[in-house]
């Protein structure tokens, strides 16, 4: 999703003057070119993400459209007034590209982990969130929104589905229900290959449409790839009566190191345990 | 009770008059980062024509509130009450200038309590950094907060970040003018000295800080003022 992020990134510089990328000291390197074609509209900001996201905010004001990229953590986490106060609250447009969701950076410890920027971006009213679980869904999705004057958050993963989807039904069944956002999904469909269970996968983390859950069941197993039960306020606002079961990583800090994979084997995220954890909730 | 900030507002009324009544041209922005100041910037917008006059303050259907909103008051650029925001915006306004090539400059008064936030300095570096010479920061220097964190040498720290740094009567209409009739290369900081609740003297008693008087109170306030 990287080299893509450069891609889409790099492309809409070039068919919009307005775009201001900033670079929270990473993917400098990667970008080398966009700074090369446009060194008044590219910056490497540095280490100091507070500042970089109100000085965003100050560049929209002025009629820009930025785009902020550094690691999830210290964008959400550390700047989350910034984001709430100068973007939400002044509704304001900005793009903010984050990598390192959840234990992407798993031999980095917990410092570097962040599964929680999903749930704290969702106290925000207005912001957006987008969970790409491939890069043509992150450059869709960039494409569609970036100029549209509200803020939106795009967190990019180190892990991709083979295909590319679109949110909504991707197969039927009658037991019950799997919600899958962004790059559980492949997980998802191997665990349940034989399951009589239908499967709706979501990019848009922050927008659930009821029409989906309308006819099938009403046994929801919630598969995401950041905090477990971070979409269930919204999809049983969206469902009303419903069970809902979360399967994501659990809340508690994941002090091993290790490898992404062994981290989901930690979290019970893999296809075997995502397959069991279904099975066990929905009866199948 | 917590409806406003009288003896902030006092602190920085010449500041903001200076910057109205003959500082600030059409290509100008003005952000007021100390947003609890806003008082301030009310009467003068009032004054300037910019908002109509009577305005109520406070009411549910007020467009005068506690801090201001960029979404309700006209001349208003930045909804500013959380410390430390208005100065890095005010630094991303004047490099957007820079990108899109265009003149004026992008004046902001932060408060000497503000100055605790790191965002302060974090956009200090940014704004040397990038030599942006079209931004004025004026530090409203009022000691309020040096129960909690002594600044000291305030005019020095900004200096030590690169900015061209000078120390200025808060309440001298002609110091603040001739501070910001300057144009160095790099990002300006006026501080200016000032004097808490200003021209009021029991509000410099930190107890008036979002305090609002009473009727009897009132009186001899404007009394004293006038």
């Amino acid at each position: 999703m990287r080299a893509q992020l450069v891609k889409t990134v790099l492309e809409t510089m070039k068919n919009d003057e307005r775009v201001v990328l900033l670079l929270g000291d990473i993917g400098v390197y990667g970008f080398r070119e966009a700074f090369k074609q446009f060194p008044k509209r590219v910056y490497n900001i540095g280490i100091l993400e507070q500042a970089s996201i109100s000085l965003a905010a100050g560049l929209a004001i002025e009629g820009m459209i930025p785009v902020f990229h550094t690691i999830a953590p210290f964008m959400v986490e550390r700047a989350l007034e910034q984001l709430k106060v100068d973007f939400g609250y002044q509704g304001l447009g900005g793009n903010f590209i984050s990598i390192g969701g959840s234990y992407d950076y798993s031999q980095l410890g917990c410092t570097h982990h962040c599964p929680g920027d999903v749930q704290a971006l969702k106290t925000i009213p207005g912001m957006r969130v987008a969970v790409p679980g491939h890069s043509r869904e992150f450059d869709a999705a960039f494409k569609t929104v970036y100029a549209n004057g509200k803020p939106t958050y795009f967190r990019l993963s180190e892990r991709s589905n083979a295909d590319c989807h679109m949110n909504g039904i991707l197969r039927a069944g009658t037991q019950g229900t799997v919600v899958v956002f962004g790059p559980m999904l492949d997980r998802v469909l191997e665990a349940c290959v034989d399951l009589n269970v239908a499967v709706i996968y979501h990019t848009w983390a922050a927008e659930f449409n009821p029409a989906w859950l309308q006819n099938v069941s009403k046994k929801i197993v919630v598969v995401e790839p950041f905090y477990e039960g971070t979409m269930s306020y919204d999809i049983q606002k969206a469902v009303g009566q419903a069970e809902i079961h979360s399967i994501g990583v659990p809340r508690k800090f994941l002090t091993s190191y290790g490898t992404i994979e062994e981290q989901d084997e930690a979290c019970g995220l893999t296809a075997d345990n995502i397959r069991a954890r279904i099975k066990e909730h929905i009866n199948v | 009770m917590g409806g406003g900030h009288i003896p902030s507002a006092l602190s920085i009324l010449d500041i903001v008059w200076a910057l109205y009544d003959k500082v600030l041209q059409a290509e100008d922005r003005f952000i007021l980062s100390k947003g609890h100041g806003c008082l301030a910037l009310y009467a003068v917008l009032e004054k300037k024509g910019i908002i109509s006059p009577g305005q109520s303050y406070g009411k549910k259907d007020s467009i005068l509130g506690g801090h201001p909103d960029r979404n309700k008051v006209p001349g208003v650029l930045a909804s500013t009450g959380s410390l430390g925001h208005g100065l890095p915006m005010a630094v991303g306004m004047a490099l957007a200038k820079k990108i899109k090539g265009e003149s004026g400059r992008v004046y902001c008064l932060v408060g000497d309590g503000e100055c605790n936030e790191g965002s302060i300095w974090e956009s200090c570096l940014l704004a040397a950094h990038h030599k942006l010479d079209n931004l004025f920061v004026i530090a409203d220097y009022n000691h309020s907060t040096d129960r909690a964190v002594n600044l000291e040498l305030l005019t020095e720290k900004f200096s030590s970040f690169g900015f061209s740094a000078a120390c200025v009567s808060g309440h001298s209409h002609l110091d603040i003018y001739n501070a910001l009739d300057y144009r160095p290369a790099r990002p300006v900081a006026v501080v200016a000295v000032t004097v808490k609740g200003f021209g009021c003297a029991r509000m410099a008693l930190p107890e008036w800080h979002h305090r609002h008087p009473n009727e009897a109170e009132l009186a001899e306030i404007l009394q004293e003022l006038s």
